[in-house]
């Protein structure tokens, strides 16, 4: 029960760290990792909780989890060298073309 | 041999009868697409050609249908089929009646326009316009005949249409100019009133058409006149609405009182076009209509009055306006109101053999008078200034007024002597229209005052007054152009049109003179129209109302010759002798009544108002509704797209957002 707790706020603390490197980091690479960063800390979450209530559920949800942020990077991976190329930069403010 | 092949297995030619309609539709598309190439020999031989193969179409009809009185019904297209509506020729003796007087005086027009427009077109600086011109008039034929062969009210309605369309393309056909010549709006505007008029006239005929569909289910003639007693007993009041809504179609096509004002104005056209389309031909088809619905009209004795009462105001009342008038085809203008008055009131009173009869008399003389007055302005025109190609150089060496106006009768006198030709046959066509005997519109004007005055006493009155009036000024206008002493440098120095105009003169001027042979000493025209008509009505001459009608055309033209034959005009700028002892009456019909101006005053004016307030509120509201709702949703974007920063880390932040303010809703609610 203790246990369950600490790894709960862990897992909040992870989640923090993730949305304010997305907020606030311009590289595109360490936003990704930010990204990963709160995937990871639902996924602790996850285990977390399942350990508490003795469910499986909750670890089959990690593995779903972890194979979609897989595929994600990769795409997002091949889009970033893309820009790259394009742009010689990975510097996600210089990316805002798209504004009304 | 072609002709005996061409007959079909009953000897006849039946079959034939769309060729009056291919041939010159055939014409027009030549012309059309070569017509710039070929020179104006060639397009005149065109032109002329197919109008003339039309002619032989009706001759061949006429040679067929002596032979077999009762006609055929000749079906050529299928159109709306679920309502049993057909494209079918009808031939019997009233439809080639008008096809031969409509092809006949049609192609002689044609001819006459081969030499007319030659000039016109260089006195207006455009020759290219020649083949234009021609198959316009092609075009008008191929109208007029889908107008008198149609089977049923749709096709009339449908040649109605198309010679409306015609006459509106040749009324303004110099669309830039007025009739002097001067750049203006004026022609077009002439072009749009009478196309306008036409407009309400033709609105009664379609609720009329409409009606009787709702009533009968069929448009067809046969049908509808084989069943129109039966639904007289049925709906009592539905044959008079019918009969009285065609009438107002009557009223705009045949220029009849309330819509006649279009008819003076439509002589801005070319003079072949006042003689084809707004006095032999089209004018008509106002009187054909009512003739070939005879049986509706004689079942309704309201209807009939009504008829007979508009046509025989509108004669007397035209009359009384062509008195006063100094413009030579505006003379003749309100002369053909005031003859369609006539055939009017006699269709009215049921005379149709006699509206018939006047009505191809009334197309001889009448398009020989307007095709002679052409070549009195044309011979007028070429005096003032000459042409280069007859030696002319600048053109003002003459001490022609700078008000000249080649159609104005102040300026002209003494022709008789410079341009015979066209005066004799002038005279006879004069004399033919004034009912002098034994010339052809003394014998079908004769009928018809007779006709009235056994049916309805006030039409025979009023008929009689216009016969008088109509005596009279076609003497002053005679007397006017051709006696006298020539009152302008062009009327001194005119010189005859050339042999294509002056042919077509003599031959028409043959034709006015004879013409009552048609009906009168043995009633061809009776008998022959009978087959169609059903009765024959009583024929013959009354001695009582010929001499009567005799004499006052005689003593009418001799008061004509007294006032200005006598003691000729001696300067254009006199005034006319009858301003002293007429006064303001002579003011009034100068001033053609004020017609115009009432009309202008009571329908136009209130009209455009109105017009101007539907546009104030299509504007201030309409628009209004329409702009202010663009400018709001423009204003509304703009302000939101600053959202729209480019930097996903703002996107970013406002999902976080978002996020939190949910959560923060869930837990607190």
């Amino acid at each position: 029960m203790v246990l369950t707790n600490y790894l709960l706020a862990l897992s909040a603390v992870l989640f923090i760290i993730g949305v304010a490197g997305v907020l606030v980091r311009r590289n595109a690479l360490v936003i990704y990792m930010a990204i990963e960063l709160m995937l990871n800390a639902a996924n602790l979450a996850f285990v977390a909780f399942a350990a508490e209530f003795g469910a499986l559920d909750g670890q089959i949800a990690v593995f779903f989890v972890m194979t979609v942020a897989a595929a994600e990077v990769a795409v997002g991976l091949a889009i970033l060298v893309t820009i790259f190329r394009t742009r010689k930069s990975v510097d996600i403010d210089t990316l805002h073309r798209l504004k009304g | 041999m072609f002709l005996s092949e061409a007959m079909n297995q009953t000897g006849t030619f039946f079959h034939l009868v769309p060729w009056a309609v291919l041939f010159p539709v055939l014409g027009l598309l030549i012309n059309m697409a070569f017509g710039r190439r070929m020179g104006e020999k060639g397009v005149a031989a065109v032109a002329v050609t197919a109008s003339g193969l039309s002619f032989v179409v009706a001759v061949l009809m006429w040679l067929s249908l002596r032979a077999q009185p009762a006609g055929a019904t000749v079906p050529f297209l299928s159109w709306m089929t679920p309502v049993h509506i057909a494209w079918a020729f009808r031939v019997d003796t009233l439809s080639v009646t008008m096809m031969l007087v409509v092809s006949g005086v049609g192609t002689l027009i044609h001819l006459y326009a081969v030499g007319y427009m030659h000039y016109d077109v260089r006195y207006k600086g455009d020759p290219g316009r020649y083949a234009r011109f021609f198959v316009f008039l092609n075009l008008f034929i191929a109208a007029m005949m889908i107008l008198v062969t149609g089977d049923s009210y749709l096709m009339l309605f449908v040649g109605w249409e198309g010679v409306g369309l015609c006459s509106y393309l040749l009324i303004s056909f110099w669309f830039e100019y007025d009739t002097k010549g001067n750049l203006s709006l004026a022609n077009a505007k002439a072009g749009n009133k009478a196309f306008i008029a036409n407009r309400i006239g033709d609105f009664g005929f379609l609720l009329g058409m409409f009606y009787m569909f709702s009533v009968f289910g069929t448009l067809n003639f046969g049908k509808v006149f084989s069943e129109a007693p039966t639904v007289a007993q049925t709906h009592p009041q539905a044959i008079l609405v019918i009969t009285l809504l065609l009438l107002l179609g009557v009223t705009g096509k045949s220029a009849q009182i309330p819509l006649y004002v279009w008819l003076p104005d439509a002589m801005a056209g070319p003079t072949p076009v006042s003689a084809l389309i707004h006095a032999a031909t089209m004018v008509t088809a106002g009187v054909y209509l009512i003739a070939r619905s005879h049986v509706l009209y004689d079942l309704v004795p309201a209807a009939q009055h009504t008829v007979a009462l508009v046509g025989a105001l509108t004669a007397l009342f035209a009359a009384t306006i062509a008195v006063a008038q100094n413009d030579i085809k505006k003379v003749l203008a309100y002369s053909t109101i005031s003859q369609l008055g006539f055939m009017v009131a006699a269709v009215g009173v049921g005379a149709y053999v006699a509206a018939m009869f006047h009505l191809i008399a009334h197309a001889f003389f009448k398009a020989l008078l307007f095709l002679a007055a052409g070549s009195v302005i044309i011979a007028l025109e070429r005096a003032h200034h000459p042409l280069p190609e007859e030696g002319g150089h600048d053109a003002h060496h003459n001490d022609d007024p700078p008000d000249f106006d080649p159609q104005d009768m102040r300026f002209m006198g003494g022709l008789r002597k410079v341009i015979p030709i066209t005066f004799w046959t002038y005279l006879i066509a004069g004399l033919t229209l004034a009912g002098i005997p034994p010339l052809a519109a003394f014998f079908s004007k004769d009928e018809i005052i007779a006709d009235t005055k056994a049916a309805f006493p006030l039409v025979y009155w009023l008929l009689v007054l216009a016969a008088f009036l109509t005596a009279f000024y076609i003497g002053r206008q005679i007397f006017l152009v051709f006696f006298g002493k020539p009152r302008s440098h062009a009327a001194a120095h005119a010189k005859e049109s050339p042999w294509t105009m002056t042919s077509v003169l003599v031959v028409l001027a043959a034709l006015s003179a004879l013409g009552g042979l048609l009906n009168w000493p043995h009633p061809y025209l009776a008998e022959w129209l009978g087959h169609t008509l059903g009765e024959v009505e009583a024929a013959g001459l009354n001695p009582l109302v010929a001499g009567t009608s005799a004499t006052i055309a005689i003593v009418s033209f001799l008061l004509a010759w007294w006032v200005y034959g006598k003691r000729p005009l001696q300067s254009a700028s006199q005034p006319d002798p009858l301003q002293r002892p007429l006064g303001w009456l002579f003011t009034a019909m100068q001033a053609k009544w004020w017609v115009d101006e009432l009309y202008w005053a009571v329908v136009i004016n209130p009209y455009i108002a109105l017009c101007r307030i539907a546009a104030a509120f299509d504007v201030w509201v309409i628009d209004a509704i329409v702009n202010d709702t663009a400018w709001l949703t423009d204003f509304v974007g703009e302000k939101i797209a600053r959202w729209q920063t480019g930097f996903v880390r703002n996107y970013a932040l406002s999902v976080f957002v978002g996020v939190l303010l949910i959560f923060t809703y869930l837990l607190w609610r």
